[in-house]
């Protein structure tokens, strides 16, 4: 039976994350790098996927990492989906880490693990795990890339992008130097996290997988990505709920705490209960990819379809109770809500996440 | 903390097979060996059925005897007593009325239900206006109570009554142990939508219980009831689950079965549900979880009103989907259950049922209270009633 609590370990994980969030990436600093020539803190990132050993965390020791896994990684997603904070973690410690660790890498993965090297996974952030391989780029014999993809989650900020491509004999991985491509900064709704639109034109590459390897890869990437993405919907949803909760017991209208109004309990209460089904969805999946069983799949879709509409419940209710103020600038709830609907379309909306499921658990369409 | 292992109670199981073969062993004697050897729920004191062991170790035992083809005690006949009075009679009962009901309680010898609700007092529990005067060494309890379930078969319930209507509400308020069959206590069939009548009425007439049979001291009602409430919400929706298990298994069979029934927007809301389903379940796996490792959430009262708005919503669901069989209904003879069969009926039945199940153990109104008041911090509302005598309240 999966384990759905949270380790002491964990705990105490999440505990150095959060206060390192806190101190580093509070809301206005957070606000302010999103106006700014800088809008991912760099520095932040180092001392995560540096000091702190994240970006390797579920890659094994004998390749840099922590030998630790997926559970942890979620715990850490929790966390920074907590602070939204802007730093290339989705990018390039899962979906850059997990295909490069699936396609057999052992040149880049401990260069990403130790927070050396930034890296990208090459696909739409729209892409679900059950997605075909794309096309968009092709790879001639020699293993030069042509072709575009938009809206590469962590691109503006990638040493190296990790590129499906169609290649002579089929599927490919391939990695490209950044400097290789072009990348164009996208302005993305999320002013946390960072989108380009990337083109090849002749790019000189490395292939690193191909045929089936290369498909299961990718899939596999994509499958932690939006299992693990579940955790920072969690995190997201919380911050939100704790957020509205603290504001209306210390707003007064009519001459009363607002949040004694019980039209307005009951809607915190309805949050809190899906809250309480999204982080046990999100565990399983977590575990299911940690200990890498058959649960993985299904898992992963409960945890996408469940968790996207709960964070996205969470940051709507937090901009509406919050009222007046959760529709001005300088207030967070914004960066939560703009979140919250990305991360609703990103590794597969709920609506294609059920649509998998159809198929995984045997509901077969009329 | 006990020193109780898993190994210890396979060990007592052994035992009390060897002396009490299942096979060959009458079923009531059988459960009372069980509870004398300390295994009936291993978390109650010695001599009280249990061994002081964790909670969590019950399932060591009830796995190993269910493998052996031992009788068990139908628990779901008997929840009542095991989910509500046992709880609280093991906090507030003297030596003397432990000794004296859990066993049978256990059993199921005697069965119990639980007189609180009155037409007046629902939501609102502590405006409930049962009286109970002194009399000597006796109470004399004059009153109405409603929703009860088992009243026709419990030998025992447990009552609260007011005994103080000077003081606000909360405080004037005692509770007892009511014999059912002492003259002044009549129970009649209550019908509900469904066609059953499987809750009464109890009418209480002039019924004379002994001081002994109180639970708690004089005026403190509220605090005894406030254990067996808490206990109730635990019971209900606590048990582990296969995936699919319950009423999300039927509806996809018949999703599975009958293709022709099939249309998108249909496909739409099971997958949905399916979902839904599947994280409650896992959200219930993860409350047990929690409660193994002694750090009860406060889940438990999510679980209830995420449980009722799933039945609802499936059992409705199930309507949809049975096409022209969705206008039929099983059966509407007047029947008197003593559980509820929510897998044995049809899908009108399931639908009509599940209507209860925002209603029962607290409505899930009251649940949302609880949640932002206990959970989330929220202040209360205004209230009207708080230093006001009960007799002195609008009803």
């Amino acid at each position: 039976m999966s384990d759905l609590l949270y380790s002491e370990v964990e705990e105490d994980l999440r505990a150095s994350v959060r206060d390192l969030l806190t101190d580093r990436a509070g809301f206005t600093s957070v606000l302010a790098r999103t106006e700014s020539a800088e809008p991912y803190d760099l520095k932040l990132w180092r001392t995560l996927a540096g000091d702190l050993g994240l970006a390797g965390l579920a890659v094994p020791e004998s390749l840099g990492g922590q030998g630790a896994s997926y559970r942890e990684v979620a715990v850490v997603l929790e966390e920074l989906g907590r602070s939204v904070a802007p730093v290339p973690f989705l990018g390039s410690a899962v979906l850059a880490t997990t295909a490069l660790l699936a396609a057999g890498d052992r040149e880049l993965v401990p260069r990403l693990a130790g927070g050396e090297l930034i890296g990208a996974l090459a696909v739409p952030l729209t892409s679900a795990p059950e997605s075909g391989f794309p096309d968009g780029v092709s790879a001639n014999t020699e293993g030069a890339l042509s072709g575009a993809v938009r809206a590469v989650v962590d691109a503006p900020v990638a040493d190296v992008l990790i590129v499906p491509a169609a290649g002579p004999d089929g599927a490919g991985l391939y990695a490209v130097e950044q400097t290789a491509a072009t990348v164009s900064d996208v302005v993305s709704l999320d002013l946390t996290r960072r989108l380009a639109d990337v083109s090849f034109d002749n790019a000189s590459s490395r292939l690193l997988a191909s045929g089936a390897e290369a498909e299961s890869a990718l899939r596999q990437a994509l499958r932690a990505g939006a299992g693990l993405l579940a955790s920072e919907q969690v995190g997201l949803a919380q911050r939100c709920l704790d957020e509205t909760v603290a504001y209306l017991k210390q707003r007064y209208q009519f001459g009363r705490p607002v949040g004694s109004f019980q039209a307005l309990k009951h809607r915190l209460a309805d949050l809190y209960l899906e809250l309480v089904s999204a982080r046990a969805t999100a565990r399983h999946a977590a575990d299911a990819l940690a200990t890498g069983d058959d649960e993985v799949p299904v898992a992963v879709a409960v945890a996408a379809a469940t968790c996207s509409a709960v964070a996205l419940h969470a940051a709507e209710e937090s901009v509406q109770l919050h009222g007046g103020i959760g529709m001005t600038w300088e207030h967070s709830a914004h960066l939560y809500l703009k979140r919250a609907k990305s991360d609703e379309l990103a590794l597969g909306t709920p609506g294609r996440h059920r649509a998998a499921l159809a198929g995984l658990v045997d509901l077969p369409p009329a | 903390m006990s020193t109780v292992t898993a190994d210890d109670l396979r060990a007592r199981v052994g035992e009390l097979l060897a002396a009490h073969p299942p096979a060959s062993t009458d079923r009531l004697e059988f459960l009372r060996a069980r509870f004398d050897a300390g295994l009936a729920w291993v978390h109650y004191p010695e001599g009280l059925g249990g061994l002081g062991a964790p909670r969590e170790l019950q399932n060591v035992v009830d796995a190993e005897l269910a493998k052996a083809g031992a009788p068990d005690n139908n628990p779901r006949r008997i929840g009542i007593g095991l989910g509500m009075a046992a709880p609280t009679i093991l906090r507030f009962g003297t030596d003397e009325q432990k000794h004296r009901y859990l066993r049978p309680l256990w059993t199921g010898e005697e069965v119990w239900c639980q007189l609180f609700s009155e037409p007046g007092a629902g939501s609102d529990l502590a405006a409930l206006g049962t009286r109970a005067v002194r009399d000597g060494d006796e109470w004399v309890v004059d009153g109405q109570k409603v929703w009860t379930s088992v009243a026709h078969i419990a030998r025992f319930g447990i009552l609260v009554t007011r005994t103080d209507p000077d003081v606000p509400k909360h405080q004037g308020m005692t509770y007892f142990i009511c014999d059912m069959t002492d003259p002044g206590v009549e129970v009649r069939p209550l019908r509900q939508l469904t066609g059953e009548a499987e809750f009464n009425e109890v009418f209480l007439s002039g019924v004379r219980i002994p001081d002994d049979n109180r639970l708690g001291a004089v005026g403190e009602g509220w605090k005894v009831a406030q254990t067996t409430l808490m206990n109730e919400r635990v019971a209900i929706g606590g048990n582990a689950m296969p995936r699919e298990g319950g009423l999300i298994g039927m509806v996809t069979r018949t999703w599975r079965e009958r293709p022709e029934l099939r249309t998108p927007e249909l496909h739409d809301r099971l997958l949905k549900l399916w979902v839904e389903a599947e994280a409650a379940r896992l959200a219930g796996q993860r409350l047990r979880q929690q409660l193994a490792v002694g750090a009860p959430g406060p889940e438990g009262s999510a679980m209830k009103l995420a449980f009722a708005k799933l039945q609802q919503a499936l059992t409705g669901l199930e309507v949809e989907l049975s096409g022209e069989d969705g206008l039929r209904y099983d059966d509407w003879t007047l029947r008197r259950p003593e559980k509820v069969d929510m897998l044995g009926r049809g899908p009108g039945y399931r639908y009509l049922r599940a209507k209860g199940n925002s209603i029962e153990g607290g409505t899930s109104e009251v649940l949302r209270n609880i949640i932002s008041e206990r959970v989330l911090g929220l202040p209360s509302e205004p209230r009207v009633d708080k230093d006001v005598a009960w007799k002195d309240l609008p009803r």
